[in-house]
């Protein structure tokens, strides 16, 4: 039973902040000022807001509800990317099959999103836990999530947990670069494709060729060795490994203001 | 393989039925009274505008500008066999299937909502194959909304492509552009024989004005075969020639009007409520500890006990109405 735990390699993490924190405050810093992001509910709403606090005040935000140019207030955070709160403040309200064509007309630089379960060709499962023909668990399934990872580069935030980074999805509910190499493209899928996994123990890229995940930084206070423990299939590591700033006071000040009750960030 | 439109091949289509032919759906369409009349009548009255086995529309997504008095109107007259259709499902759904009315819902995304984790009652009642969930993505279902609209059997879209979703729709085809030569993913229209949607305000004729997001329900309203809608408040006509601009959805794709303040509770309809968050908490928590006897326990109490909406809403308190609606009417004062 030990051998199979998820967490048989403890991280040393500064027991102040939160998983959940580490994960809003590096994955908002893959955010560039001037671009437009979709952003997912969760983690990936909450590190727009904190990007588009701080550094990029030019950040376009849209949510699947159908809302360009959100400015999330603090403390008033949506319960899903569907509410009236998304629209606060916003540039635009439209159709939320509008707001997807967004994607596929290209004028969005960056999908954000969560993960419950990816593989080394990032890969992303929502939908199903075992054979899809006899579920072990249904799960609520791809919203946009298809959509945004079909047609954009995409950056996810997740949990780094050995049952969730797995060599082959069960269930291929938005897909990444699917097969590796061209099969992505060959698929009919001829833009976007996983650009970075931002997770509590490192950050990824994939690899131009073979479209497999590569450590490109390590989080402060993680080894190689403690990521490939949590994976469960062999990590690339990028000959300039980089190890990653600690969350600075400003940005955990800030998004423990965007998020005093840790509706997002428990 | 695709489908290439230069040597089609009829073993690659899919099977027949799937989308009406043209004629069949003008004819349907051709057979309604679309006239100027008023069209004012009861929840109870309306539920006579839903058959058992229908196609069911129904409009806002998620929390948001969900028709909940019309579902709960029609669990009450105990419908059966509907198939559901909408962009994304919350505790609509739960009801749905707890209720016994609807065996097959199609979406893109269904539980309670991303703050309580998976909703036992969909996983209940799919994983034993009581019901069927079809999951497409969420501009899929937009786009076979928007198809059924325009009088159109398909539209072409991007996405899906190379992931087991597609993989688990045959009703889906690829083809190859006859233009472009490239890939693409045919979704087929939905017309459905009947949508159910919520409103801010609308006049007795059904011109109806939406405030806020509008999700996919003009595409519904226009795609359906019947229309339905609830409304916060029914307005004069001349209020509704103030603002044309703010008219979403014609009088005449509409065949019943029904006045419910309300009507989304517990969910929020913009610049009116927001979702009434403890009776959402104490429900999650009441069918996810139990998804057949605390859903039986939840419908006697709140839908089969009240004698009508309004006593529904007194069930659920005005302390939460009260909450709710102040929420809502200063969401801009922020």
């Amino acid at each position: 039973m030990r051998s199979e735990s998820v967490s048989e390699v403890p991280v040393q993490r500064d027991p102040a902040i939160t998983a959940s924190e580490l994960l809003a405050i590096l994955s908002a810093r893959q955010l560039r000022d001037g671009q437009v992001v979709f952003a997912g509910v969760g983690i990936p709403l909450l590190a727009a807001t904190l990007a588009q606090r701080l550094r990029c005040p030019g950040l376009t935000i849209l949510f699947e509800g159908g809302v360009i140019g959100a400015f999330i207030e603090p403390g008033r955070l949506p319960p899903s990317t569907n509410d009236q709160r998304c629209t606060v403040r916003a540039n635009m309200v439209l159709g939320s099959a509008e707001v997807l064509l967004l994607l596929q007309r290209g004028y969005v630089d960056i999908g954000f999103m969560g993960g419950a379960q990816i593989d080394q060709f990032g890969n992303l499962n929502s939908s199903f836990i075992g054979d899809p023909a006899r579920p072990k668990t249904r799960l609520p399934g791809t919203g946009g999530g298809n959509d945004i990872s079909s047609l954009t580069a995409m950056i996810v935030a997740m949990k780094h947990e050995k049952r969730r980074f797995v060599e082959n999805v069960d269930f291929i509910t938005s897909p990444g670069w699917l097969r590796g190499q061209r099969s992505r493209c060959e698929s009919g899928l001829g833009a976007g494709g996983m650009f970075r996994v931002v997770t509590d123990l490192a950050v990824f890229d994939f690899d131009d060729d073979t479209r497999r995940m590569r450590a490109i930084a390590l989080n402060p206070g993680v080894s190689c060795e403690q990521v490939q423990a949590n994976t469960g299939f062999p990590l690339a590591f990028a000959p300039d490994l980089q190890v990653t700033e600690p969350p600075s006071t400003d940005e955990l000040a800030m998004l423990r203001h965007l998020d005093p009750d840790r509706r997002y960030t428990a | 393989m695709p489908l290439d439109v230069a040597s089609p091949s009829a073993d690659r289509y899919p099977p027949p039925g799937l989308v009406p032919s043209y004629a069949h759906l003008r004819s349907q369409l051709a057979s309604r009274d679309r006239s100027l009349r008023r069209k004012v009548m009861s929840l109870e009255e309306a539920t006579a505008f839903v058959n058992d086995g229908d196609t069911v529309g129904i409009g806002g997504s998620t929390m948001s500008r969900t028709p909940m008095g019309m579902i709960w109107a029609l669990i009450r007259a105990r419908k059966t066999r509907l198939s559901c259709v909408r962009s994304i499902m919350s505790s609509d759904g739960d009801l749905l299937f707890g209720s016994g009315i609807c065996d097959r819902i199609t979406t893109s995304w269904f539980s309670q909502g991303i703050l309580w984790g998976v909703s036992k009652v969909m996983r209940h009642y799919v994983e034993t194959g009581a019901a069927a969930y079809d999951e497409w993505s969420h501009m899929a279902i937009g786009m076979r909304f928007r198809a059924g609209a325009m009088g159109l059997p398909f539209m072409p879209i991007r996405s899906m492509m190379g992931s087991d979703v597609v993989r688990q729709r045959p009703e889906a085809v690829e083809m190859i552009c006859p233009y472009t030569r490239e890939k693409l993913l045919l979704v087929p229209g939905l017309n459905p024989d009947v949508a159910l949607i919520h409103v801010q305000r609308c006049d007795e004729f059904g011109n109806a004005q939406i405030d806020g997001l509008p999700f996919m329900d003009i595409d519904l309203a226009m795609a359906a075969n019947r229309v339905i809608l609830t409304t916060e408040r029914i307005v004069s006509n001349d209020q509704i020639r103030r603002a044309p601009d703010h008219t979403k959805i014609p009088f005449f794709a509409v065949d019943a009007v029904i006045e419910l303040p309300y009507g989304c509770a517990p969910h929020e309809c913009s610049g009116v409520y927001e979702p009434m968050m403890r009776h959402m908490e104490a429900y999650v928590a009441q069918v996810n500890a139990n998804p057949v006897d605390g859903m039986h326990d939840y419908l006697d109490t709140f839908v089969f006990g009240p004698s009508s909406w309004t006593e529904f809403l007194e069930r659920i308190g005005v302390e939460e109405l009260v909450r709710a609606s102040r929420a809502g009417r200063s969401m801009d004062d922020a």
